[in-house]
């Protein structure tokens, strides 16, 4: 029997918005606790909601970015449960009404574009921070009070949920990448997991290959990188398969993992299903955005990252082109001329990566001179020079030397060749006669044609010499 | 009854109220009544009607993201039945 | 030595304008007759000894957010609960410069028709002591008909600014949804809460009306007035067509001397000049009341869920963690009527009853609205008995909560429609006030001034009760 996973993804993202969703309080991040509060999102007796006008043309650009219906009239509601960071007794968040509808966003991957259909993206507010705080008396476990910070209370949240349309823990990985790389390009968001401005739950269930069934769904939460969460997806779909295949049955369970711990199994708990009571949200009306709003946010938009991963994957392979865009690099890599691409995007993904050297910042001509240059510049020097490639004023020139090759890589088999044809001088060399190191180098000049760095070919033969 | 003795104690468990034995006695009989009467709507084929969520048939009320001032730590707390430094603090939950 | 028991506000305004007297005067004359006589009223709750303007006086029901002034909105859930803000109707009267007297006393989260359900103590009918007040602006009511305030502020859901003007003899207007604005107000049920003027003359009322209404970008359920507020000066009612829907005027309950002054005052409109006729709303008493207490509580039990220890009120300290908190906490707060309305809310939200009970209520209130629509195509205004009956006795109905609904059968139905009501005194029937209802469609407040000024000079009810002359 042949088993495919069947994964969907709920999202959760924090809008760079200025002011809360429905208060004007600033969003600041890291602020001391309870600094940032009004009688709104402290949910005062007679406080009411104002919603942000930027939050909700933020959410249709990204609904306009995942090609979704932009609703003519949502609605906004309220879920209502008890907790202490929910500080009304309900969230104002959408239910039936969503802001916007049945949209997609393509994977481009080597199989194929892979069609992930978005079900709904919707705004929403977050929660405030509780802190749980351990006992000093010598209790073995359970925290001994909680405390509630309000400042993230009230933050615009886009809730986006996809239909269980990926078919591998990769492609789920891929997904959430490119999802992050639209929305920071948008504008509207850092999507920063280590932030908390990027949170996601992940449902996974199996079913054999080929067929339309939907089988129970596991929920993974707590997740919190793309890679860890790629690892604990094959995990769970590992485990769903071996209970299928000894004839067992997969039970409804969240998986709760530990952000902190990642080998730590998960804590899992079968949720009732809770009872929101959602109903319209009285103390605001509907919304029913423009048309003249829709068409301008829509013909703002950028080209965006999915489209280019394509365009560039017919040069470089899904791989190299996904991760260039994904790491906001294929601007630049765009930017540089020269006939090998391979290898600049090889050195933009890993040398230049390293240097962590912000690539709006670099002068592409410059870093393409550079590049084409590389095996003629030492090991270090290269990188040195990638260091300092988005200085003002930045030369290539100044790095390159006399142009004379000097990467150990290249001439270390020409060394080794040069070596092994001449046994007898080697032996002798090994015996006492340190002229011949001379005969080698210049053996090597000769085999590259006078373009070796002699004091590095000088090093490299007394250490091959020394060495055996 | 309209309303049972469970039903009236979920409710209650949604609603985070700790009812006494004779509360949950009494509630239940007026509640039986009340919803009795209130079940009239029913009554009526409202199939073909829309529903009124808002008096006013208003859309579009909205604020610019700009930000005003914040209140004080102090005032945020100035209610607070239990606090610790700048936080509120409740029994674990 | 000023004689609060008769001035009016525009009476006690003339006398401030004039350099007759000062508003801290005013003032302190309120407050030294509020501790002779509200021993035995008990409509305040708390009273404000610093004159805050230099204005006319006003007293503000207890669920308004007063900034520095405890607010408990006549629950022990809110005791010592001081908010750090004012409510939007706050800040008008004191841009207005009236000076807060002080917070009345009311049924627990505007829920009640007596203010019996209050959490410190009913208040007295300065008419008869021995009777309620009506609620659950009960407080405000009696504050003004006994002279400790020149008018106040309350707030009308089912029926509660209009149900105690009829009881306490005093004039009270429920004003069309979105007009003044509710940010600041606790809430009970969002989309048929409003703040309403209770006023010794109509001419009062649209003073006051005047200083709070208007949108307020805090509350983006407000809506601008069409035309500004006009005070009222005609007194005769030539070319108004006055509507007496048969439903509303024949609802089971009434009480014969109510009925009598009703008709009178029917009568008396004719021959004021207006036009009067018969008319139908079909369904809407008939539904209205059901459809009212499935809204309500339904926005309540999500209204109240706040209310929960955290951040401020009372807490019930005890063993668990916090959801044994929560538990205690509101059991210990909470009097019966809100739990009550809070549990049959969250019945009627839950998952499988939403349809049949919330969601259809939402589509009776439709039906409702485009009935009195209909009858405003031949009408300018609808009228009836603010109240089926006077003011009932303590402990008369207490033990039925149903049998209390019903005293908001006659209000009831035109909120739905979030219409506005206005309520003057119309007569005592053995010796006790009965109210007249003016209806009329959205906006209508200065028809609704007109017709209720020239009534109520017609009339010539004397707003002092006999006690107290």
């Amino acid at each position: 029997m042949s088993w495919e996973p069947v994964i969907g993804l709920e999202i959760h993202i924090h809008l760079k918005t200025r002011t809360k969703m429905f208060c004007r309080c600033e969003v600041a991040y890291l602020e001391p606790e309870n600094t940032r509060t009004c009688p709104v999102c402290l949910a005062h007796p007679g406080s009411l909601p104002v919603p942000n006008a930027k939050a909700i043309e933020w959410t249709i650009k990204l609904g306009l970015a995942l090609d979704c219906e932009i609703a003519e009239h949502a609605v906004f509601h309220r879920k209502n449960y008890f907790y202490p960071d929910n500080p009304k007794g309900y969230q104002i968040s959408q239910y039936d009404e969503p802001l916007c509808l049945n949209g997609r966003l393509v994977v481009p991957g080597p199989e194929g574009d892979a069609r992930v259909g978005i079900v709904r993206a919707h705004l929403e507010e977050d929660a405030a921070k509780n802190v749980h705080t351990g006992t000093a008396e010598g209790r073995i476990s359970g925290a001994s009070a909680t405390l509630v910070d309000f400042n993230r209370a009230g933050t615009p949240l886009v809730e986006i949920v996809t239909q269980p349309d990926l078919r591998s823990a990769d492609q789920a990985r891929r997904f959430l990448q490119l999802l992050r790389r639209t929305v920071v390009e948008l504008g509207i968001s850092d999507a920063e997991m280590e932030k908390g401005s990027l949170r996601f739950d992940v449902n996974v269930s199996v079913r054999p290959e080929g067929s339309e069934e939907l089988r129970t769904r596991t929920e993974l939460k707590n997740l919190n990188s793309f890679a860890f969460a790629a690892r604990a997806i094959e995990r769970e779909v590992e485990r769903q398969i071996g209970i299928y295949d000894s004839g067992g049955e997969v039970e409804q369970e969240t998986l709760h993992f530990d952000p902190t711990a990642e080998s730590a199994p998960p804590l899992r708990s079968k949720e009732e299903a809770q009872d929101y009571r959602y109903l319209p949200e009285p103390d605001l009306v509907p919304l029913e955005p423009p048309r003249e709003l829709v068409d301008r946010v829509r013909a703002e938009l950028p080209e965006l990252p999915g489209e280019r991963v394509r365009r560039l994957a017919a040069e470089l392979g899904h791989d190299l082109a996904g991760d260039l865009v994904t790491s906001g690099r294929d601007r630049l890599y765009e930017r540089i001329s020269g006939d090998d691409r391979r290898a600049v995007a090889n050195v933009l993904m890993n040398q230049f990566a390293v240097s962590g050297v912000d690539p709006g910042a670099v002068d592409a001509d410059e870093l393409a001179t550079l590049i084409a240059a590389r095996s003629r510049i030492p090991r270090d020097r290269f990188l040195e020079a990638l260091a300092a490639s988005g200085d003002p004023g930045f030369s290539a020139e100044t790095y390159l030397g006399d142009g004379l090759v000097a990467d150990t890589a290249e001439l270390e088999p020409i060394v080794e060749r040069i070596l092994a044809a001449n046994p007898g001088q080697v032996e002798a060399y090994r015996g006492g006669k340190e002229g011949l190191l001379g005969f080698f180098v210049g053996q090597v000049m000769k085999a590259t044609q006078g373009k070796a760095d002699p004091r590095v070919v000088n090093e490299l033969v007394r250490a091959k010499l020394s060495s055996s | 009854m309209a309303i049972s003795r469970d039903e009236v104690l979920r409710v209650a468990r949604l609603a985070r109220l700790e009812l006494t034995e004779d509360e949950v006695e009494r509630f239940t009989e007026q509640l039986s009544a009340i919803l009795e009467a209130v079940a009239k709507v029913s009554e009526l084929d409202l199939s073909e009607v829309e529903p009124t969520a808002h008096p006013l048939e208003l859309v579009n009320a909205w604020a610019e993201d700009e930000p005003r001032p914040s209140i004080s730590v102090e005032d945020a707390l100035a209610n607070a039945p239990d606090r610790e430094a700048g936080f509120f603090k409740v029994p674990p939950a | 030595m000023i004689e609060t028991v008769r001035l009016t506000a525009e009476e006690a305004m003339g006398l401030v304008e004039r350099g007759e007297v000062s508003g801290a005067e005013l003032h302190r004359a309120y407050l030294d007759a509020i501790a002779e006589r509200d021993g035995e009223l008990h409509s305040y709750l708390r009273t404000v000894e610093e004159p805050g303007g230099d204005g006319v006086p006003i007293a503000f029901k207890d669920l308004i957010s007063t900034r520095g002034v405890e607010t408990t909105a006549g629950s022990k859930i809110l005791s010592g609960y001081v908010p750090v803000y004012d409510a939007t109707v706050a800040t008008r009267c004191k841009d207005a410069r009236l000076t807060l007297l002080g917070k009345t006393n009311m049924d627990e989260f505007a829920m009640g028709s007596s203010t019996e359900n209050s959490g410190f103590g009913p208040t007295r009918n300065p008419w008869d002591p021995t009777r309620v007040p009506g609620g659950s602006s009960g407080g405000s009511a009696a504050a003004v008909a006994a002279g400790l305030a020149p008018w106040a502020l309350g707030s009308d859901t089912g029926g509660s600014v209009k149900q105690p003007a009829s009881l306490c003899g005093v004039v009270g207007l429920r004003p069309t949804y979105g007009t003044v604005s509710r940010y600041g107000i606790v809430a009970f049920a969002s989309s048929l809460d409003q703040i309403g003027p209770m006023t010794k003359t109509v001419r009062d009322c649209a003073l006051l009306y005047r200083i709070v209404a208007g949108r307020d970008p805090c509350d983006t359920t407000t809506v601008g007035l069409p035309q500004p507020v006009k005070i009222p000066e005609r007194e005769d009612l030539k070319g108004v067509r006055i509507g007496v829907p048969r439903e509303l005027n024949e609802a089971e309950g009434i009480e014969p001397g109510v009925k009598e002054l009703t008709e009178r005052t029917i009568g008396l409109c004719g021959e004021l000049g207006a036009e009067v006729g018969e008319t139908s709303l079909p369904r809407s008493v008939e539904f209205g009341l059901p459809c009212y207490y499935l809204v309500a509580p339904a926005e309540a039990s999500s209204n109240l869920a706040r209310y929960d220890g955290v951040r401020y009120g009372i807490r019930v300290e005890g063993e668990g963690g916090v959801r044994a908190m929560y538990d205690r906490t509101r059991d210990a707060g909470f009097g019966d009527e809100p739990k009550r309305r809070i549990m049959l809310g969250t019945y009627a939200l839950s998952a499988g009853y939403y349809e049949a009970y919330y969601g259809q209520a939402q589509k009776v209130r439709t039906v409702i609205a485009d009935e009195h629509a209909a009858a405003f195509r031949d009408f300018d205004v609808l009228v009836s008995p603010t109240s089926p009956t006077v003011a009932f006795e303590l402990g008369a109905k207490t033990s039925n909560p149903l049998a209390m609904y019903l005293s908001d059968v006659l209000t009831i139905p035109s909120n739905m429609a979030g219409l506005p009501g206005l309520s003057i005194p119309c007569g005592l029937s053995d010796g006790l006030p009965v109210g007249f209802q003016l209806i009329g469609p959205q906006f209508s407040e200065n028809t609704l001034f007109h017709v209720g000024h020239a009534l109520e000079r017609a009339i010539g009810f004397d707003f002092v009760p006999g006690r107290l002359r």
